[in-house]
C-alpha cells in the first residue's frame, strides 16, 4: 500500500456528447476516512463513482485509485474495493445469498463470520429470489455483500435511500467500524444528515465541479445556528447585533439565525432578558447545501 | 367493477401494436395454409396421395388431429391450422391476461391504480375483455379471408369462431394461473402448460381412442369438424369451459391477499452452488434455462419433420412449386427435403444464438453489470464467459435438433444409416450460425445503442432460404447469408472448406465485438 491517498482525482473531465458532466473535478480521500461526497440530482457523482471504477473511460485530468490506473488496472484495483450503486438491481432469479456469495467470490473471498453476523444484524431473508426483494431489501443484499468483503475502500451510492431508520443505524455502526479499522469510505449522498453522521470529511459537487472540500469542522463556520428561545422579558438590540439574520419576535419569544462564530454575543443579549427555555440547533449540511445551490432550490421548497 | 371500461381502453392502447401483430400472425397461420395447399396440390390426385400417406402416419395425426376429408382444401386447411391455430390463440391469451394482471401486480404500478376509485375486479376484468376482443377479432379475420379466398362459407366461420371460443377457454385458464403464483414467471408456466397438456391430451386421444381428445379445448376444437360436417354442438362445451375458468378466477382472486398467490413462493438457496464463482458460471447460470428450452424445441420440431419419414414425395405432390423448393439439388424429393429441413432448422437455432449473444446488452441495461465489473472479474473475462455459453449452446441447440430429426426418421422408418445421414448434417451450420451471433457480438460491443439489428441477417438468412430461388433473387445477393455457402447435405456432400471458412469470420467477428467492448463505457 502506497502513503499516497486512496483516491486522488485532479482536473477530471468526462464528456458525454457535448455535454460536459465533469469538468474539472478534485477528489483526495485518504486510509481511515468516511469522505462526503455531496451534491443534488445529476451533479455528477454517480459519474465520478463510474469513472473510479474504470466503467467509464476519463477524457481528461488525472485519476488514481491506490495509487494506480482504475481504467487498465480495473480488475486488479477491485480487488480492494467494494461497490454498493444507489439503485441496486439484483437478477430476478437469483437468491440474496446467491448473489452475496457471487459478489463475494468474484471480489476474492467473503469473511464468513461477518457475513453470518451481517445477515442477521440486516435481518435479511437470504432464500429469497431477487424478484421478490423490495427496494430496501436489495439495498441490504449488496451491502451484505460489500461490508462482508476484505477490502480497504467502500464506494457507497446512496446506500440507505431505502434503509428504515433502524437499519440504518446498523449500517452505520458497520461503516464506523469499517473506518476504524483504518479503511476509506467513499459515500456519496444527496441526504445530508447520512453524509453529518458518518462523514469526516466532505467534497460538494455541483455542476460536474468540487465547490467545496474539507473537514465538517472546516465547513462550518460557514452555515449558522438556529436559535429560538422564550425569555421573561422583551430584549432590545437583537436585530442590530452582528451576525444574526432572520429575526423573529413574538412578545417574549424569538427566533433567528446567527452566524456561528457570533454565537457567543448573541447568547449574551439573550441571558439579559431572562432565558425561560432555550433551543438551538447545530448548523446542518442541509444549510450549506442552500448557500451553494440557494437560488435553485429555494423555488422549488416554497 | 368501476373503472373496467378506462382500464379497458387504457389496456387496448398500451396494446395496440402487440394486438395488431398477434391477430395478424394468427389469421396469416390460416391463411398461409390454404394458399400453400392450393398451391402444393394441383389435382385431385395430389390430395387422395396425401390424404392417404397423412391419415396411415401416426405421427402427423399426433401432431396436427384426426384425419377428416384430407382429399379436400378445406379438410386439409383445417387439419393443418386448428392446433397451431388454437396455440397462438392460447399464448396470446396468456400474455395479454399476464402483462394487466400477474405482471402489474408484481412490479407494484399497480398499487397505485387499485388505490384510487376503481372496483377490485376492474383491471382483471378488463384485462380478460382485452383477451376476449383480440380472440374475436382474430376469428372474424380467419372466417372472412377463407370465405373470401372461396372456402365454405359456414365452414370458414366455424373454423374461425371456434378458434375464438378456443382462444376464450385459454384467456379462462391463464386468468386462474395469474392467482396461483405470486411470480409472473411461474405464472407463465403455469398457463403455457395448460396449453400443452391440451395439444398433448389431444394428441394421444387422436392417435389413440379418442377419449382424451374430449377433455382438450383443442380437442372440442377440433371436434366441430370444419369443412367434414361441420356441427356447431362442441363450440358449447368451449363457452362453458370458458365461462367456469374464468369464474374460478374470480373466485380465487377474491379469496387471495393482493400481491400474493394461492401457493406461497417457494424459498431458493441461502447459499451459492459451487459453480457459481465466475463469469462463465454466472453466464451459464443465467442462460441455461434458455439454452435448455431452444434445444428442447428445436429438438421437437427436428422429430416431427423426422417423422414424416419417406411420405415426402406423396405428401408434397408434383407441384412445381414443390419440385422448385425441396428438389434443387437435382436428387429425390426426399433427400431435398430433408437437405432443407436441416437448413431450416439451423436457420431457426441462429435465433436462438443470436438472443444468447445479445444477452449480455440485456445485463447491462439492467444496471446488473456495472455490479459484477465493480468486482474483481476482468470485463473482457465477463463477456468470454457469455460468448463461450452462446457457442456451446449453439452446438448443443444444433445436435438436438439433428437427434430430433434423425430419431424421427428413425421411429417412423427403422432405416438407421439413412437416419444418421439425416442427423449429422446440420453440424455444419455451426459456422454461419455463429457468424449471425457474431454480428449480434460486434454490434454489441461497437453500437450497443445499436444491438437489436442484429435480428436483420437472420430476418435476410431467412427470406433467402424461403424464396431465393423462387423470386429469383441474383445469386450474388443470396450469396450475403452465410447459410447458402454450404452444400444441402444430405443432397450434397459435405465439404470442409466452406463449414470451416465460416467458423473463422464467426470467430473474427466475435473477437473484433470483445475488444470493442474492452474499450468503451459501460453504463
Amino acid at each position: 500500500m502506497t502513503d499516497a491517498n486512496v483516491i486522488d482525482v485532479s482536473g477530471l473531465v468526462k464528456r458525454f456528447g457535448s455535454f460536459r458532466a465533469l469538468d474539472g473535478l478534485d477528489l483526495q480521500v485518504g486510509a481511515g476516512e468516511v469522505h462526503g461526497f455531496l451534491g443534488p440530482n445529476g451533479a455528477g457523482k454517480s459519474t465520478t463513482i463510474r469513472v473510479l471504477l474504470g466503467l467509464l473511460r476519463k477524457d481528461g485530468g488525472d485519476v488514481r485509485l491506490f495509487g494506480g490506473d482504475p481504467w487498465r488496472q480495473a480488475a486488479d484495483l477491485h480487488r480492494r474495493l467494494a461497490y454498493v450503486p444507489g439503485d441496486v438491481n439484483l437478477w430476478p432469479n437469483l437468491t440474496g445469498g446467491e448473489v452475496i456469495d457471487l459478489l463475494g467470490r468474484l471480489r476474492g473471498g467473503l469473511d464468513e463470520t461477518r457475513r453470518a453476523d451481517l445477515v442477521d444484524a440486516f435481518e435479511l431473508d437470504p432464500r429469497k429470489k431477487g424478484r421478490a426483494y423490495s427496494k430496501g431489501n436489495r439495498q441490504k443484499v449488496a451491502l451484505v455483500a460489500a461490508l462482508a468483503s476484505d477490502v480497504d475502500l467502500l464506494v457507497l451510492d446512496e446506500p440507505t435511500s431505502g434503509l428504515d431508520p433502524l437499519m440504518e443505524s446498523v449500517f452505520q455502526r458497520y461503516v464506523d467500524a469499517f473506518r476504524d479499522r483504518g479503511h476509506a469510505v467513499l459515500l456519496s449522498s444527496h441526504i445530508l444528515a447520512e453524509v453529518e453522521e458518518l462523514g469526516d470529511r466532505v467534497s460538494i459537487i455541483r455542476a460536474g465541479k468540487v465547490v467545496e472540500s474539507g473537514t465538517l469542522a472546516e465547513l462550518r463556520h460557514l452555515t449558522r445556528t438556529s436559535v429560538s428561545a422564550e425569555l421573561t422579558r422583551p430584549v432590545d438590540g437583537l436585530d442590530a447585533a452582528p451576525g444574526v439574520h432572520d429575526l423573529v419576535v413574538e412578545g417574549t419569544r424569538v427566533r433567528f439565525q446567527v452566524d456561528t462564530a457570533r454565537l457567543d454575543g448573541a447568547l449574551q443579549l439573550l441571558v439579559a432578558g431572562g432565558v425561560r427555555t432555550l433551543t438551538s440547533q447545530p448548523p446542518t449540511l442541509e444549510e450549506l447545501f442552500l448557500r451553494h445551490y440557494g437560488d435553485e432550490i429555494e423555488p422549488d421548497a416554497s | 367493477m368501476t373503472g373496467t371500461a378506462t382500464f379497458l381502453l387504457t389496456f387496448l392502447r398500451r396494446d395496440r401494436w402487440m394486438l395488431l401483430w398477434w391477430v395478424l400472425g394468427g389469421t396469416t397461420l390460416y391463411v398461409a395454409t390454404v394458399y400453400s395447399v392450393d398451391g402444393l396440390y394441383t389435382t385431385q390426385a395430389d390430395y387422395d396421395a396425401a390424404a392417404a400417406s397423412a391419415s396411415s402416419n401416426a405421427a402427423f395425426i399426433a401432431m396436427a388431429g384426426p384425419a377428416r376429408a384430407l382429399d379436400t382444401l378445406g379438410g386439409q386447411t383445417a387439419w393443418q391450422t386448428t392446433a397451431f391455430g388454437a396455440i397462438v390463440a392460447g399464448l396470446m391469451s396468456m400474455f395479454l391476461v399476464g402483462r394487466h394482471t400477474r405482471v402489474e401486480e408484481e412490479s407494484g404500478r399497480d398499487e397505485l391504480l387499485r388505490a384510487s376509485a376503481v372496483g377490485r375486479y376492474a383491471p382483471m376484468t378488463a384485462a380478460a375483455l382485452v383477451a376476449a376482443l383480440a380472440n374475436l377479432v382474430l376469428g372474424l379475420l380467419v372466417s372472412v379471408s377463407l370465405t373470401a379466398y372461396g372456402l365454405a362459407g359456414a365452414d370458414s366461420l366455424g373454423l374461425g369462431l371456434g378458434v375464438t371460443a378456443c382462444g376464450w377457454v385459454f384467456t379462462g385458464t391463464a386468468l386462474v394461473a395469474m392467482q396461483v403464483t405470486a411470480s409472473t414467471r411461474s405464472a407463465y408456466g403455469i398457463a403455457g402448460g395448460v396449453i400443452a397438456v391440451a395439444y398433448v391430451l389431444r394428441a394421444i386421444g387422436d392417435v389413440g381412442n379418442g377419449v382424451l381428445s374430449w377433455i382438450s379445448p383443442i380437442g372440442w376444437y377440433q371436434a366441430m369438424h370444419q369443412f367434414s360436417g361441420l356441427r356447431w354442438w362442441p363450440a358449447l362445451l368451449m363457452l362453458a369451459g370458458a365461462a367456469s375458468a374464468v369464474a374460478s378466477a374470480y373466485a380465487l382472486f377474491g379469496r387471495r391477499d393482493y400481491g400474493s398467490g394461492m401457493v406461497a413462493a417457494r424459498p431458493g438457496r441461502p447459499r451459492a452452488p459451487y459453480g457459481l464463482r465466475s463469469g462463465g458460471g454466472l453466464a451459464w447460470r443465467l442462460q441455461r434455462g434458455a439454452v435448455i428450452g431452444w434445444t428442447a424445441g428445436l429438438f421437437f420440431f427436428g422429430l416431427a419433420y423426422g417423422a414424416i419419414g419417406d411420405d415426402v414425395e406423396s405428401l408434397l405432390g408434383e407441384s412445381d412449386v414443390s419440385q422448385e423448393m425441396f428438389a434443387q439439388a437435382g436428387t429425390d424429393l426426399a433427400t431435398g427435403f430433408y437437405g432443407t429441413a436441416v437448413l431450416m432448422l439451423a436457420v431457426v437455432a441462429a435465433g436462438g444464438a443470436i438472443s444468447s449473444a445479445l444477452r449480455p446488452r440485456g445485463e447491462e441495461e439492467n444496471g446488473h453489470l456495472e455490479v459484477v465489473l465493480a468486482t474483481a472479474l476482468p470485463r473482457r473475462r465477463w463477456l468470454l464467459g457469455h460468448v463461450v455459453v452462446t457457442v456451446a449452446g449453439t452446438v448443443l441447440v444444433l445436435v438436438g435438433s439433428g437427434v430430433g430429426l434423425g430419431a424421427g426418421y428413425l421411429m417412423v422408418t427403422g432405416d438407421g444409416d439413412a437416419a444418421w445421414d439425416i442427423t449429422w448434417p446440420v453440424l455444419q451450420y455451426v459456422g454461419p450460425v455463429l457468424v449471425l451471433s457474431g454480428v449480434a457480438r460486434v454490434l454489441y460491443g461497437a453500437l450497443p445503442r445499436w444491438s437489436v439489428l442484429a435480428w436483420v441477417p437472420l430476418v435476410f438468412a431467412a427470406v433467402v432460404m424461403l424464396f431465393g430461388e423462387l423470386f429469383g433473387l441474383p445469386q450474388w445477393l443470396q450469396d450475403v447469408s452465410p447459410f447458402e455457402h454450404l452444400p444441402m447435405v444430405p443432397a450434397e456432400s459435405f465439404d470442409w472448406a466452406p463449414a470451416l471458412a465460416l467458423v473463422g469470420v464467426a470467430l473474427v467477428l466475435s473477437v473484433v465485438g470483445q475488444v470493442a467492448f474492452a474499450r468503451r463505457d459501460v453504463h
